[in-house]
């Protein structure tokens, strides 16, 4: 139940203060990191070892080299999973939901409350089994890009019944 | 309404009166306008006397059932054409006897299959919806909230006009097809327009029906020189009849066969015809008017198309200005209002002078000016030009008090207006390169589907405008008119 990075910011400039008040940045749960590295592991790993297999057996030892391919792309993702789990963040504002992430493509998405049509909980079987939900959150434009994913059930559930709330509140038409 | 019951009056009222208050406040659930409630399977018990259980409301006109007439004739007519001989050598045996037993049978089955269609197909106006009841075996029955139609045409196609009928088409948000109603008789189309109309726009429920058509005042008609001139300067017309040249030619000289060249003629003939005469055909006598309950748009030469969008349904306007346009000073007007789709994208004005679009466009959204617009854009930084070489010169940004302003283009000059009201959220797009020059995008989302995207912006700059662009799209509301714009 670790809470993501509450301290240290990034340098896209959240220095930047606007509003009132600095942001309350909530990072995601540390079993998100945990299901994706599971998910990575057994798809390359069995990859690696049948391509290992595979041309060891057909081309020669030499080429059972190129099963390294997938052992290092695990290696790496390894990694860029960790800093992409710290890059997932979200902040309730009095007015706007926040929701920031990526490391190389960076993204903040605002929505407004009163722009919400719809909020989502869903949780797939691994998710479940991890202890994991997801929100997602729908306006009335089908491009809006606005999910958390790896948020604890309890936190989903707080989550959804806040901007319901907020979103009856500062309800807008289209 | 003659055909409205009398006594289903006030139970509609009861009904509807707490779905119009939640519908001003729209409790989470703006979508929700375009429920089509599928009431289905119903078909069971309407079959117990001859023609039971026609549902109320209003019939359309009895022309309907022809609509689908030429389509198993022209199934015919297509298969003989494929296979000409072997048609050749059926017709030969065919009897006269077999002909009769043929007739005998089809023509009852699909007489009687129009005829019910038709009449299991009714319509029905009340305070806060129009209701649309169709369906033979499966019912289909469309509950249409009226505070939440985007916009209503009238289409008569030239066989339609040829009749003297009219189809009724729908936007409603969240729906992927129009609902239409085809066809009424020109006189009802009209009229059913403007009850439409009017009792979306607040009208008291007893002035609704006898309201009747809203004056309308034109603002601007396209006339046939400048529409013909303007398609000339576009490039695309001339760049289609090129690739018509060029392609099966290059087809021909490659694999020396005649039907080759010409199979690569037909689609690049299609699309000489989609940006030429199939545009002069659609945009002739364009006509724009004002009117209380909306816009009117008139357009076509054999297929007449009526199009009216009420007040404060417009989600974006994208302002287009083709090279060789420029030294005449015309643009081309584009809008996008929520549920008629992106790539369907309605015309507002094909091609009109510079101070001509303004004046529209200062009806389309109130308290835009067009200049204001071109101006409040700002240029990206110099160093853009490493993100996107010579491109970067076109691309701007501004806002107004009232339109979030992005530009874009070259040679082809394209201005975006999207209404603070209108955002629906707001994004900040950053690549590695971008990073490393300090830039980002910022594109906001808007309610027809779309998105618009200020590209190139310096990093801080558009951090800012995330947070002010979220702020504005907040309280521009406030100042938008309501979804019933007369009450």
């Amino acid at each position: 139940m670790t809470t993501g990075t509450g301290t240290d910011q990034p340098d896209t400039g959240h220095g930047v203060e606007h509003g009132p008040g600095p942001e309350q940045w909530r990072g995601v749960e540390r079993a998100l990191l945990k299901v994706r590295r599971v998910v990575l592991l057994c798809t390359l790993l069995p990859l690696a070892a049948g391509l290992a297999l595979l041309l060891g057996l057909t081309a020669g030892p030499g080429w059972a080299a190129f099963a390294l391919l997938p052992l290092a792309t695990a290696a790496w993702g390894w990694g860029a999973l960790e800093r992409n789990w710290r890059s997932w963040r979200y902040a309730e504002r009095e007015d706007d939901l926040l929701i920031s992430r990526g490391v190389l493509w960076r993204q903040l998405t605002a929505v407004p409350y009163g722009r919400m049509q719809l909020v989502e909980v869903t949780s797939g079987p691994l998710e479940r089994r991890y202890g994991l939900a997801r929100v997602q959150l729908h306006t009335a434009a089908a491009t809006t890009d606005a999910e958390i994913p790896g948020l604890a059930p309890q936190e989903a559930e707080r989550l959804r019944d806040r901007l319901t709330e907020l979103g009856g509140a500062r309800s807008a038409g289209l | 309404m003659p055909e409205k019951a009398p006594e289903r009056g006030p139970a509609e009222e009861q009904e509807a009166a707490p779905e119009g208050a939640s519908g001003a406040a729209g409790a989470l659930g703006g979508a929700e306008g375009a429920e089509n409630a599928g009431a289905s399977g119903a078909s069971g018990q309407t079959e117990a006397s001859p023609l039971p259980g026609r549902p109320e409301g209003k019939r359309l006109h009895p022309v309907t059932p022809w609509r689908r007439a030429w389509a198993p004739v022209a199934g015919l007519i297509a298969f003989s054409m494929h296979d000409f001989q072997r048609t050749q050598e059926w017709f030969t045996q065919l009897t006269t006897g077999w002909l009769i037993a043929a007739f005998g049978v089809l023509l009852p089955v699909a007489a009687a299959y129009g005829f019910f269609s038709w009449w299991f197909t009714s319509y029905l106006v009340t305070d806060a919806e129009l209701r649309i009841r169709t369906g033979l075996v499966f019912r289909r029955t469309a509950h249409i909230r009226l505070d939440r139609i985007q916009a209503v045409d009238v289409g008569r196609p030239l066989l339609a006009r040829i009749a003297g009928v009219a189809k009724l088409k729908l936007d409603v948000v969240g729906t992927e097809a129009k609902d239409e109603l085809a066809f009424l008789s020109e006189r009802d189309a009209v009229a059913l327009r403007a009850e439409l109309l009017a009792r979306a726009a607040g009208i008291a429920p007893e002035a609704a029906p006898e309201a009747g058509e809203a004056p309308a005042r034109e603002l601007l008609r396209v006339d046939t020189r400048t529409l013909v001139t303007g398609l000339l300067l576009m490039g695309t017309g001339w760049g289609a009849v090129l690739a018509m040249l060029v392609i099966p030619g290059v087809v021909f000289a490659v694999s020396d066969s005649f039907l080759a060249g010409l199979a690569a003629l037909l689609p690049a003939l299609g699309g000489v015809w989609a940006s030429t005469g199939g545009r002069f055909l659609k945009e002739y006598d364009w006509t724009v008017a004002e009117s209380p309950d909306g816009l009117r748009l008139d357009h076509g030469l054999l297929d007449r198309e009526h199009a009216t969008v009420p007040p404060g349904r417009v989600q974006s306007v994208k302002i287009t200005e083709p090279l060789l346009w420029r030294r005449r000073g015309w643009l081309r007007v584009d809008l996008e209002i929520a549920g008629a789709g992106k790539d369907k994208g309605g015309v507002l004005i094909p091609v009109a002078t510079r101070s001509a679009v303004a004046d529209v466009l200062a009806r389309v959204l109130p308290g835009v000016g067009l200049d204001d617009a071109a101006e409040v854009a700002v240029a990206v930084p110099r160093r853009a030009r490493w993100c996107v070489p010579l491109m970067w010169r076109g691309y701007g940004h501004g806002v107004t008090d009232a339109v979030f302003v992005t530009r874009s283009g070259l040679l082809r000059r394209r201005t975006t207006l999207v209404p603070h009201a209108k955002v629906q959220s707001v994004r900040f797009v950053q690549g590695p390169w971008q990073r490393r020059m300090r830039l980002a995008d910022v594109v906001v989302d808007h309610g027809a589907n779309g998105w618009t995207a200020a590209r190139l912006r310096d990093a801080e700059e558009a951090h800012a405008l995330v947070h002010a662009q979220a702020e504005r799209s907040r309280t521009g509301r406030r100042e938008a008119r309501p979804d019933r714009w007369m009450t």
